[in-house]
């Protein structure tokens, strides 16, 4: 057996390609995820077309800007400037404020702004709206509280729990994790598993005194280690260069990644025995593991938005329930209490997979 | 011959994937230390018959015994008194000359001191001691089949199959590969190799020719040409197993 193991490991050193995606990609994965995608609005680039100029409305664009979410980049003169300057792309919204400002909020007790954004990305555009709303709604309420003298006013604090500076990197971590342990486990024991089928020494290890299971084991052993490997890399860079933090139990949390590690290679080894190439084995993993996991569990989009249909199907996907897992534990830092059904589940598929796994076998030995 | 106990022993053989037959009520013997033929056209449940004799496959009914042991019964006994070369060779590219011995020979449980001990006596014979630690993908074909000839016996297996084991090779090195094969049944391995090279089919000292599930021919190659009247065993195995 622990030749076997031995074997194992030496072929996946030396193969620079594996090594290259066992370890490179989740790195750049998690740095990608971590700052490229980010929801996060920060510098947004915007422009200020004034028409009264007054203490108000600079008063509003000084609030606007020290804000950090805003960069001021120029001073509209007319509204014709403002489509060319969209168009040139430099800019992502436009503040306007109309003639005679502050006189008609003193009279009248109202005046207009107008947000011009640039929809062509919506989410971003969405966002700088309620930004933008927010904090002149916020000048607005001070006003009032301060000339009317009532102290009579609602505010409305938000609290954000667990997440209190809505950080993004929060949300994809954990769904990093869940996305690389499901493709190195899954995917390179599959690959892995063809490759002697093709190059048959598979053969050769079946005539052997091995038995299958011996076989199974010792091709997985080299894999669970390097998930497990990958796993604290991933945890490490989320903590050092992106300060998330894992509140609740390390131990915990490191025994379910352990258990879906092994539900993954249970998969591959499915798969793998399905297939006859390693080509169909790495399409197989894609199609079937990669996209689904990225789509359906709730790593990027939330569940409760999507179709009926596709809600049920997310039901099927490993990854929803450990990425539910894995955020309890790291952000919520509670205990297995709050998710033992998510893990059970778990169990279950794992115990599926391998089940099906040495049902096929025999049946492919007969 | 006669004198020779029997390492396989065949009786009735009949293996059925469902309603098709590959092997029809197969029987034949091959004694100790004897290099046996089994030959037959492409489907004609040569493979079938292999994976049965070395514990891959079940037989549908009939017995099997091969070492001593009922194949049905202790698949792992006969498993570990068997070697099996077949035509892909079954050694890792990536992996050193030596650690494909290391490999094999952990698997089939033998001590670290009886690897090196072996590996040294066949790098040694095959002179190839420079070798040892080169990767496998960077050493010629012939000489990657005398090695994978030289794992297969490094257990020093009752019986060791040859699936095709020359396919690929030129002339020199597949009769040198055939000298190996001499050797190991001269030291009493019993040789059950499968071919489409007839010239080799000569080399052995018995031969059985299978048609459509059936052992249709058995015999020594000289008999057989004398039999069926021709000079060559292209010509028996062509007027037999069309």
């Amino acid at each position: 057996m622990w030749a076997f193991v031995k074997k194992e490991f030496f072929h996946i050193f030396r193969d620079y390609r594996t090594m290259v995606i066992l370890f490179g990609i989740p790195v750049v994965q998690v740095l990608l995820f971590g700052f490229a995608i980010t929801n996060d609005i920060k510098d947004a680039r915007i422009a200020i077309l004034d028409y009264s100029k007054d203490e108000v409305t600079r008063e509003i664009t000084n609030k606007l800007v020290s804000s950090n979410y805003f960069l001021l980049v120029d001073n509209l003169e007319s509204d014709k400037q403002v489509e060319s300057e969209f168009r040139k792309g430099k800019i992502k919204q436009v503040v306007v404020f109309e003639q005679g400002f502050a006189k008609k909020l003193e009279k009248e007790g109202k005046a207009n702004v107008q947000i011009i954004l640039d929809a062509s990305e919506p989410n971003t555009a969405n966002m700088l709206n309620a930004y933008t709303s927010g904090i002149i709604n916020s000048y607005s309420l001070q006003k009032i509280r301060e000339s009317s003298g009532i102290p009579m006013s609602i505010s409305i604090e938000p609290k954000m729990l667990f997440n209190p500076e809505q950080k993004s990197v929060y949300m994809f971590v954990p769904g990093v994790i869940a996305l690389l342990l499901m493709l190195v486990s899954a995917m390179m024991t599959s690959i892995s598993i063809t490759r002697e089928k093709e190059l048959g020494t598979m053969e050769a290890l079946l005539v052997s005194p091995l038995k299958p299971i011996q076989i199974i084991i010792g091709k997985v052993t080299p894999y669970v280690f390097l998930s497990f490997v990958n796993l604290v890399v991933i945890l490490l860079l989320g903590f050092f260069v992106f300060d998330m933090p894992v509140n609740g139990s390390l131990i915990l949390l490191l025994l379910e990644s352990l258990l879906f590690i092994v539900m993954a290679l249970g998969l591959g080894i499915l798969i793998s025995i399905i297939s006859k190439t390693q080509q169909q084995a790495m399409m197989m993993s894609m199609f079937a593991l990669m996209l689904p996991t990225i789509l359906l569990s709730g790593f990027i989009f939330p569940i409760e938005n999507m179709p009926v249909p596709l809600q049920w199907l997310s039901h099927l996907m490993p990854p929803r329930w450990f990425i539910i897992i894995i955020k309890n534990i790291m952000l919520k830092g509670v205990g297995i209490g709050y998710f033992w059904k998510e893990t059970l589940i778990l169990v279950f598929m794992t115990i599926f997979f391998i089940g099906m796994s040495v049902k096929k076998f025999k049946i492919r030995l007969e | 011959m006669s004198q020779r106990k029997n390492i396989i022993e065949v009786t009735n053989l009949v293996k059925k994937f469902g309603s098709f037959t590959a092997n029809d009520k197969l029987n034949f013997t091959v004694p100790e230390g004897e290099i046996f033929g089994f030959l037959g056209a492409n489907g004609a449940g040569k493979t079938t018959a292999i994976k049965i004799l070395s514990g891959l496959s079940k037989p549908t009914s009939g017995k099997v015994i091969v070492a001593g042991y009922d194949v049905s019964k202790y698949p792992n006994k006969v498993k570990r008194n068997i070697g099996y070369m077949s035509q892909q060779f079954s050694l890792y590219n990536d992996l050193t000359v030596r650690e494909n011995f290391r490999f094999y020979g952990g698997i089939y449980g033998l001590s670290n001191k009886a690897i090196k001990d072996k590996t040294n006596y066949y790098l040694n014979k095959l002179e190839m001691q420079e070798y040892g630690n080169k990767l496998l993908r960077s050493i010629p074909l012939g000489w990657k089949q005398k090695l994978a000839f030289s794992v297969a016996n490094m257990h020093e297996p009752a019986v060791v199959f040859l699936d095709e084991p020359t396919g690929g090779v030129d002339p020199i090195t597949r009769r040198q590969f055939w000298e190996l094969i001499y050797e190991s049944a001269d030291l009493g391995t019993t040789v059950f190799v499968t071919t489409h090279y007839m010239d080799e089919a000569e080399y052995c000292e018995r031969v059985s020719i299978m048609s459509e599930g059936k052992i249709v021919a058995i015999d020594s190659p000289a008999e057989l040409k004398s039999k069926y009247g021709v000079d060559t065993m292209d010509d028996v195995f062509v007027s037999i197993a069309r």
